[in-house]
């Protein structure tokens, strides 16, 4: 532990100072010049809420409803589907019967979704 | 001036550069003039072009745009002022940090221009807030905002640091806040900011 001498020390403590003042400094700088010159003024109106120029309504925490997240996976299912029909109608005439049955499957589960879906009174909007 | 021009030149000359705070502090304020990301009409789109590469307002440090008044000290009101948006730009103007700057660009923005006989068109933004720069123009040149500029860094760099004749933002006593006008039965109530305006004379 050598490198741990006073004269090292001595240099770790003045850069530490310094950077210490090197962030107050400024900060304190412009406290004096407010103090001196440039007195603070604040206001209702300036210190409301920015709202490019409107006042600001109501509160910023409000409750999203939930209908709309449930409608967004609804429309999974059907995005989903459309991705993967447009390539299988383009190579319908071309493709076998098992690739064919696979589809369907592949349909009906989606189907399946929906009718879930349904049946669980998603597709009804609740006010 | 603590240091006589005489002395002052002579150190110059021998490589001594001399300075006082007023000056330092309005060099840099009058270099680095933001205006607010806020435009109202035509004139707004001659502001847009200042800002671009053939004009070029950055030249004069003030390309940085704001998008919030907290940050911008100077709003350029470009266009016309419907009675509808002049709370809004009141507002704006007052939540602006001090010191602020106002530029009325266009015929609009200083007199109501060619919509002054309309009854929902506010004739002259300096009814409601003090304008620094007026600029004439339907709509003004890119030429003619620059020239409004620098006329505004010249302001800025006489302003003193002390005594009466101190800008605004330095007097302690000095307005902060502007009166928001509010929609009245007829008029904007207010109709104008009796403090700092006064009607303009007409000698026939």
């Amino acid at each position: 532990m050598d490198f741990l001498d006073s004269q090292n020390l001595m240099v770790l403590g003045v850069l530490l100072v310094a950077a210490v003042l090197f962030g107050v400094m400024p900060l304190l700088a412009a406290r004096l010049w407010a103090v001196y010159f440039s007195p603070a003024k604040p206001g209702p109106v300036k210190q409301a809420t920015y709202e490019c120029g409107l006042e600001s309504k109501g509160d910023a925490w409000i409750r999203f409803r939930s209908e709309y997240y449930l409608y967004a996976i609804v429309f999974l299912v059907f995005d989903v589907e459309v991705i993967f029909l447009l390539p299988i109608a383009v190579a319908l005439t071309g493709l076998s019967w098992g690739a064919f049955v696979a589809i369907l499957v592949f349909l009906l589960l989606l189907l399946e979704g929906l009718v879930w879906a349904w049946q669980k009174g998603v597709l009804q909007w609740d006010s | 001036m603590a240091i006589e021009e005489g002395l002052r030149s002579e150190l110059s000359k021998q490589g001594v550069l001399t300075t006082t705070l007023q000056e330092i502090y309005n060099w840099g304020r009058r270099n680095s003039v933001w205006p607010m990301q806020f435009g109202l009409a035509c004139c707004a789109i001659e502001m847009i072009a200042t800002t671009m590469a053939r004009h070029d307002l950055a030249r004069f440090g003030a390309e940085v745009f704001r998008p919030s008044p907290r940050q911008a000290d100077l709003i350029i009101v470009s266009g016309t002022v419907t009675k509808k948006m002049a709370p809004q730009v009141v507002r704006l103007y007052n939540q602006m940090a001090e010191p602020k700057y106002v530029i009325a660009m266009g015929a609009c923005a200083i007199s109501g221009g060619p919509f002054k006989q309309g009854y929902n068109v506010l004739k002259g933004i300096d009814r409601y807030i003090p304008v620094d720069v007026h600029i004439p123009g339907c709509p003004p040149r890119p030429e003619a905002l620059i020239h409004a500029f620098m006329l505004l860094q010249r302001k800025i760099a006489g302003q003193p640091l002390t005594g009466a004749n101190r800008p605004r933002h330095l007097d302690p006593e000095g307005a902060g806040e502007f009166p928001v006008p509010e929609f009245g039965e007829h008029d904007l109530v207010p109709p104008a900011n009796r403090t700092g305006w006064r009607p303009p004379v007409v000698v026939r």
